[in-house]
C-alpha cells in the first residue's frame, strides 16, 4: 500500500460549543476516487472545510503528501495543491466566467501567463459551454453551467487533490451522469478525488472506496463494491434504491 | 434672472465638489463591501490628510523655497497624505476593528469602535495641532487670477485641477478594482468571504489593503478640500464624513461606481439647492437627501437589495 496522499487522523472540530466532527479518520491515496457519504448534518462539508483549513481542528491531524497541514491558513493549503468544488457551486455571481477562472488560479497569479492560458484552454476543452459564455456574468447562468464553472475554477488551481462537495446537487439526471463522467476524466488526467455525495449509488459506481459519516463519526469504511453490495448498509445509510 | 445666470457656475462647482465627495465616499463603500461595517473614523482620516498636506505646504513656505509650482508641489502634498492616511487606515483596521470581529463581535461592536476611533483622532489632532484652524496658502500655488472659461462660465483653475485629480484617482481605483488580481480579490472577498479564502485569497491582507486604498483616497480628498476651502480644523472630518457617507448610501453602499455617482450627484444637488435658498441650509440638503434615500430607496441608486443579513 502506498503512503496516503491525504490522511486525517482522529479529527475533532467544533462550531462554538457544538461538536461537528467527533474524531474522524480518513485517507485518500494518490490516484483514487474516494467517496464520503452520509445524511444531512453528518459532518461531510465540515470534513471538507477541516481539510482546507477553513475550520480548524481542535484535535487530531490532517496530513497532505506527508506534511501536517492542520493549522495552516487556507491559502497555504490551496497552494500545496488542494482545491474545492463547494456545495451549491458558489461561483462568484457578479464576476464573469473568465474572472471566476482567474480566481481559481489566484494562488498561481504570478505564474507565466502562457501556463494559465493553457490551463484555461484545458478547462474549455472539458466544458466547451464555458468558452461560449466566457464574458457572461456567472450569476446569470443556469445551475448546470455554474457547476461546470465551479469545477473549472477548482481545476485552475492545478490541484493534485480535488475535493468535491455534492457535485450532483440540484442538477437534472442527465447532467448528473455528465458530471460523473467528467469527474472520471479529471481523475484519469491524474487528479486524486475525494467526493461528498448524497447520490450514493452513482458516486460509489465511480469510486474505489467509500466512507460513511453519521453524526460526526465515521461509521463505515469499505471498498465501493462492498458498500454497494451490503444490503444493511444500503438500507441504513445510502437510501433504498 | 440673476439666479439663472449663476446656475452654470454652480453646476460646475457642484460637479467638482461632488468628485471630491465621491473620492471620500469610496472609502466608506469599499470598507462596507469587504467587512459590512461603516468606518465612521473615515472622516477623521480625511481630516488628517488635510493636515498632512497643510504641513507639507507650510513647510515649503517656511523653508522659503522659491518657484513653488503646482506641478511638483501638489504631488509632494498628495503622496505623503495618501501614504500617511493609508497607513492610518490599516492601523485602524488592525487595532480598532479586527480584534473585535476576529472574536466574533456583532456588527455593532466595530461600529462603536469606529465612533471611538473618530473621537480619539479628532482629539489627538486638536491636542497636537491646536484647536484653531490652519490656513492653506493656496494662492501661492494657484493665484486668484488663474481662471478659465468652461461651459460658458468663468471658473478658477484650482477648481478644475481639484476635479481632474479627484476624477483621475477614481478612474485609477476603478481600473485597479476591475482589471488587476488585487481588485479581483477585493471583489471576491466582498462577494463571498469564505469562498475567497478557499480560492487561496489571504482575506486579512485583502481587508487591510482595502482600508489602505480607501483611506489613501480619503487623505487625497483632504488635501484637495484644504486647497479649495483654505481653512481646515480638527472637526472638519465630521460633516465631510457624514456627507460622503450620504453619497455612498445614495449611490448604493458597497458599490464603488455608486459612490462616485452618489458623490457627484450630492455635490450638484447641494450647490444647485443653495442657488435657490439661503446658503445657510447647505448642510441640511445632504441630510435631507440621506433621509429621502433611506426612506424610498434604501439600497441606493446602483446598490442591490440590502436583505443579505446572513453574511457577517
Amino acid at each position: 500500500m502506498p503512503e496516503p496522499m491525504l490522511d486525517l487522523k482522529d479529527v475533532v472540530t467544533y462550531y462554538g460549543p457544538i461538536p461537528a466532527l467527533k474524531g474522524i479518520s480518513l485517507c485518500v491515496r494518490q490516484g483514487e476516487i474516494v467517496c464520503l457519504l452520509g445524511g444531512n448534518a453528518s459532518g461531510k462539508s465540515t470534513t471538507m472545510k477541516a481539510i482546507l483549513g477553513v475550520v480548524r481542528p481542535t484535535q487530531g491531524s490532517v496530513s497532505f503528501e506527508g506534511d501536517r497541514i492542520d493549522g495552516l491558513p487556507p491559502q497555504a493549503i490551496v497552494r500545496r495543491g488542494i482545491a474545492l468544488v463547494p456545495e451549491a457551486r458558489r461561483v462568484f455571481g457578479r464576476m464573469t466566467v473568465l474572472e471566476n477562472l482567474a480566481m481559481g488560479a489566484h494562488t498561481r497569479r504570478r505564474d507565466p501567463p502562457a501556463e494559465l492560458d493553457a490551463d484555461r484552454e484545458r478547462v474549455f476543452a472539458l466544458f466547451p459551454r464555458l468558452a461560449e459564455r466566457a464574458d457572461q456574468v456567472a450569476g446569470t447562468m443556469s445551475g448546470g453551467e455554474q457547476q461546470m464553472l465551479a469545477i473549472g475554477r477548482a481545476l485552475m488551481a492545478r490541484p493534485r487533490l480535488l475535493l468535491m462537495d455534492e457535485p450532483s446537487m440540484g442538477l437534472s439526471p442527465a447532467f448528473v451522469d455528465q458530471v460523473f463522467d467528467i469527474i472520471q476524466t479529471i481523475n484519469r488526467q491524474g487528479v486524486t478525488i475525494l467526493v461528498v455525495e448524497q447520490n450514493a449509488v452513482v458516486a460509489l459506481s465511480i469510486a474505489s472506496r467509500g466512507y460513511v459519516l453519521q453524526n460526526g463519526l465515521m461509521v463505515v469504511d469499505d471498498t465501493a463494491e462492498a458498500l454497494l453490495a451490503a444490503d444493511h448498509i444500503r438500507r441504513a445509510y445510502l437510501g433504498e434504491i | 434672472m440673476s439666479m439663472l445666470s449663476i446656475l452654470p457656475q454652480q453646476l460646475v462647482f457642484g460637479l467638482a465638489l461632488g468628485t471630491v465627495y465621491g473620492l471620500i465616499a469610496i472609502g466608506y463603500t469599499m470598507v462596507y463591501g469587504v467587512l459590512f461595517m461603516i468606518n465612521f473614523a473615515h472622516g477623521e482620516v480625511f481630516m488628517i490628510g488635510a493636515y498632512i498636506g497643510w504641513g507639507v505646504l507650510s513647510g515649503l513656505l517656511a523653508a522659503k523655497i522659491g518657484g513653488l509650482n503646482p506641478a511638483w508641489v501638489l504631488p509632494l502634498m498628495l503622496l505623503p497624505a495618501m501614504l500617511g492616511c493609508g497607513l492610518l487606515g490599516t492601523a485602524l483596521e488592525r487595532f480598532a476593528y479586527r480584534p473585535l470581529y476576529a472574536r466574533g463581535a456583532t456588527r455593532l461592536g466595530p461600529l462603536i469602535s469606529a465612533v471611538g476611533a473618530s473621537i480619539f483622532l479628532q482629539n489627538a489632532v486638536m491636542l497636537s495641532q491646536g484647536a484653531r484652524m490652519k490656513v492653506y496658502m493656496t494662492n501661492v500655488l494657484f493665484p486668484r487670477s488663474w481662471r478659465v472659461q468652461l461651459f460658458g462660465t468663468n471658473v478658477s483653475v484650482l477648481l478644475v485641477v481639484v476635479a481632474i485629480i479627484a476624477g483621475l484617482m477614481m478612474w485609477g481605483l476603478h481600473v485597479l478594482v476591475r482589471r488587476t488580481a488585487l481588485g479581483r480579490a477585493i471583489r471576491a472577498v466582498a462577494e463571498d468571504r469564505e469562498m475567497a479564502a478557499i480560492m487561496g485569497v489571504d482575506v486579512n491582507r485583502v481587508v487591510a489593503t482595502t482600508f489602505f486604498l480607501g483611506s489613501a483616497l480619503g487623505g487625497a480628498a483632504g488635501v484637495l478640500i484644504g486647497l479649495y476651502y483654505t481653512q481646515i480644523d480638527f472637526f472638519m472630518g465630521f460633516s465631510a464624513g457624514l456627507k460622503a457617507f450620504t453619497a455612498a448610501v445614495l449611490g448604493g453602499i458597497g458599490n464603488i461606481k455608486g459612490a462616485m455617482l452618489g458623490g457627484i450627484l450630492l455635490g450638484v444637488i447641494e450647490s444647485l439647492a443653495v442657488t435657490f435658498m439661503d446658503p445657510a441650509y447647505k448642510d441640511v440638503i445632504a441630510f435631507v437627501v440621506l433621509i429621502l434615500v433611506l426612506t424610498f430607496r434604501p439600497e441606493g441608486l446602483l446598490g442591490e437589495a440590502l436583505a443579505d443579513w446572513r453574511r457577517i
